[in-house]
């Protein structure tokens, strides 16, 4: 141990070396972000050319001349070799033009831009109510291992990830809004604000509070509250149970016993030492979770009535509105691809071994 | 192949320490993992709820006191009686005759995405691990962009290109679920690529396919295939949430999750319609997830 901290404190880089291993760090994430979005829009690309309907046909109709078709034909760039195409949809995409909707006939892009901040909204609560509740609840288990506490939180854990998102949402609405009466119905806000303020960011609970309209901020929330709370449960089961696995090897490092034997309290050993060293792979699966929460939203919108992307992907299936489809999908495969980037960075700030 | 000239006891046979055959090496291994599982009792709990669910598939024309799809108008919405004891759906169809038939559904999915999923992991994972150098770079790479997709995304898309239906769920779901067995099974290959019955093996003049499928495959195969039970509860929720879409089985097929979703419009008033087919996906992708939980601490000694 102390042989490997002096060859590491010989072999240290000295301040001048370290920027050109910074540089090739960043070139080798750059290089693996562009790939990904490379492979992405491939996927997307391909999935587009799959489907069965004849994408003129949709346009012309029917009963189209010959010539009319031969010219959207040529004007759509099929006629050109399958690089050729594929080149013409990567630039589009990257100029974000994700064509137009077949549904609201604006552009998708647009559209995205007008339904993505509910989603936001929705999955941050979710996210925030996930991590404040599961990762001290992954600690306790870890803590208190094999005893009652850790049993009933992996119950609890297990009974979350077993769960279908849509119908745990359903239940939760019959429950409280149905039989209780608790809670309002499906949607973002009472059918009689409809209208009364013109979104600025987009989020309900800002846009209220901006506005001065504590009546609307309030209903939202309860609005808010139902889905939020499922969508917390479901992802406070990934993250305690992975906190516990990571917590339970660190407190079986030797450096744990040396702080106990000191004379350190539990907590203190637990939460100053244990929980620090955790951090950064919590990082990690936080930002996973907070991906399955944009990914969970296709059902649970459609469950909640809620005007986000998922709902937005939903009706655009319905209504055989591929470019809505794969807008979206491109829309939450970036977001995927920043999350990854971004708990990467995180491992850089955290970890100095990282660097 | 000799047996032992006069085992006491079977136990005893399967638990000697010089095993005399390889059948009783690989009986004896499997007897050790049985032993340290049904030492979990969640894990059992787990098992016996899916062999009952496999034998309710099996019997489904039997047991059920119904046709699952011919419609009863007369009977429609009736609440949990004798006769339907989980009442009947929007067309009167009865609803524990539809569970039924829907497990062989769920059962079929989860059949048919495992052998795509498996063979293609492995192909995939071994021959990345075994020739390494530019077919490991790019195969590797391709598989971390899959890895990198949302995957209910991914699948919905597919299946929204492919057009509903049973065959293009279960295709869409296993595009998006084979990298993680890729990974798996590459990473298994590394540790014996360099092995020397491998060399004993390719010195005798065997072509790479073959070192691949007789003797590398075999290896990777038990820690894949506990993965594959770990994701089985994945598979279903998966099918269910395509089925939910409309993207899955098509009417009038007793689907769970197809099953939900008609059901949606009467939660409030007849709320069985909707809430029992998803208590069947969640006892069915808890009682994965047990055996799973317990299949992984019973082959893994280094989690215990």
């Amino acid at each position: 141990m102390t042989d490997a901290a002096a060859t590491e404190l010989v072999t240290m880089p000295s301040r001048r070396s370290r920027l050109p291993g910074l540089l090739t760090a960043i070139g080798r994430q750059a290089l693996s972000v562009a790939l990904t979005f490379l492979g992405l829009t491939c996927v997307t690309f391909v999935i587009g050319r799959m489907i069965p309907t004849d994408p003129v046909i949709a346009i012309v109709g029917q009963k189209a001349p010959e010539d009319v078709y031969q010219r959207v034909f040529h004007e759509l760039g099929l006629d050109q070799p399958i690089y050729v195409q594929y080149w013409r949809y990567l630039m589009k995409v990257l100029h974000g033009d994700f064509g137009v909707s077949l549904f609201s006939s604006k552009p998708v892009l647009h559209d995205l831009m007008n339904v993505f901040p509910a989603t936001i909204e929705l999955s941050t609560v979710a996210i925030l109510i996930g991590v404040l509740l599961g990762v001290p609840l992954g600690v306790a288990a870890a803590a208190r291992q094999g005893k009652l506490t850790d049993h009933v939180i992996r119950v609890l854990g297990l009974i979350g990830y077993s769960m279908p998102v849509f119908w745990l949402g359903m239940v939760g609405l019959l429950l409280f809004y149905g039989k209780l009466d608790w809670l309002p119905g499906p949607g973002r806000f009472d059918v009689m604000y409809e209208g009364w303020m013109e979104p600025t960011t987009g989020f309900m609970l800002i846009d209220s509070l901006i506005a001065g309209e504590p009546d609307i901020f309030w209903d939202s929330l309860r609005h808010l509250i139902l889905p939020a709370t499922l969508l917390g449960y479901l992802s406070l089961a990934y993250i305690a149970r992975m906190t516990r696995s990571f917590m339970l090897k660190e407190l079986r490092q030797e450096y744990v016993l040396t702080a106990q034997v000191k004379g350190l309290s539990r907590t203190a050993v637990i939460w100053g030492h244990a929980f620090r060293n955790i951090l950064v792979s919590l990082i990690t699966v936080i930002a996973l979770s907070y991906g399955y929460l944009l990914e969970g939203a296709v059902l649970t919108e459609t469950v909640f009535s809620w005007p986000g992307l998922g709902l937005y992907m939903k009706n655009g299936l319905f209504n055989a509105d591929m470019n809505a489809v794969l807008g979206g999908t491109m829309v939450v495969g970036i977001v995927f691809i920043g999350l990854n980037l971004l708990s990467d960075l995180a491992y850089w700030i955290v970890d100095p071994r990282a660097r | 192949m000799t047996v032992n000239a006069a085992p006491q006891t079977w136990r005893a046979w399967l638990t000697a320490e010089a095993p005399q055959s390889r059948l009783q090496a690989q009986l004896g291994r499997a007897y050790a993992s049985w032993r340290s599982l049904a030492q979990n009792p969640l894990a059992l709990v787990g098992l016996v709820i899916i062999l009952l669910l496999a034998l309710l598939a099996l019997l489904a024309p039997v047991i059920a006191p119904y046709s699952p799809v011919e419609q009863d108008l007369t009977n429609r919405l009736q609440p949990a009686t004798a006769a339907h004891p989980f009442g009947t759906d929007e067309l009167g169809r009865d609803i524990f005759s539809r569970l039924l038939y829907g497990s062989r559904i769920t059962l079929l999915i989860i059949f048919l995405v495992s052998i795509i999923v498996l063979p293609l992991g492995l192909a995939i994972g071994t021959a990345s691990g075994y020739f390494g150098g530019l077919i490991d770079t790019v195969l590797m790479r391709v598989t971390d962009i899959f890895l990198a997709f949302p995957r209910l995304i991914l699948a919905l898309a597919f299946a929204a290109a492919l057009g509903p239906g049973i065959e293009n769920a279960v295709i869409a779901i296993s595009l998006t679920a084979w990298p993680p067995y890729a990974r798996l099974a590459r990473a298994e290959t590394l540790t014996i690529r360099k092995s020397e019955f491998i060399d004993a093996a390719r010195m005798q003049g065997a072509t790479s396919a073959h070192i691949l499928a007789n003797h590398v495959v075999p290896i990777c195969l038990p820690s894949v295939l506990v993965r594959l039970t770990l994701d089985m509860a994945g598979i279903v929720l998966t099918a269910a949430g395509l089925g939910f879409l409309g993207l899955g089985a098509q009417p009038p097929m007793p689907e769970w999750g197809l099953m939900i979703a008609n059901g949606r419009q009467y939660l409030l008033d007849q709320w069985w319609v909707s809430t029992v087919p998803g208590l069947a996906i969640f006892v069915i992708s808890l009682a994965f997830n047990l055996l799973g939980d317990g299949l992984r601490d019973a082959l893994d000694s280094r989690s215990s």
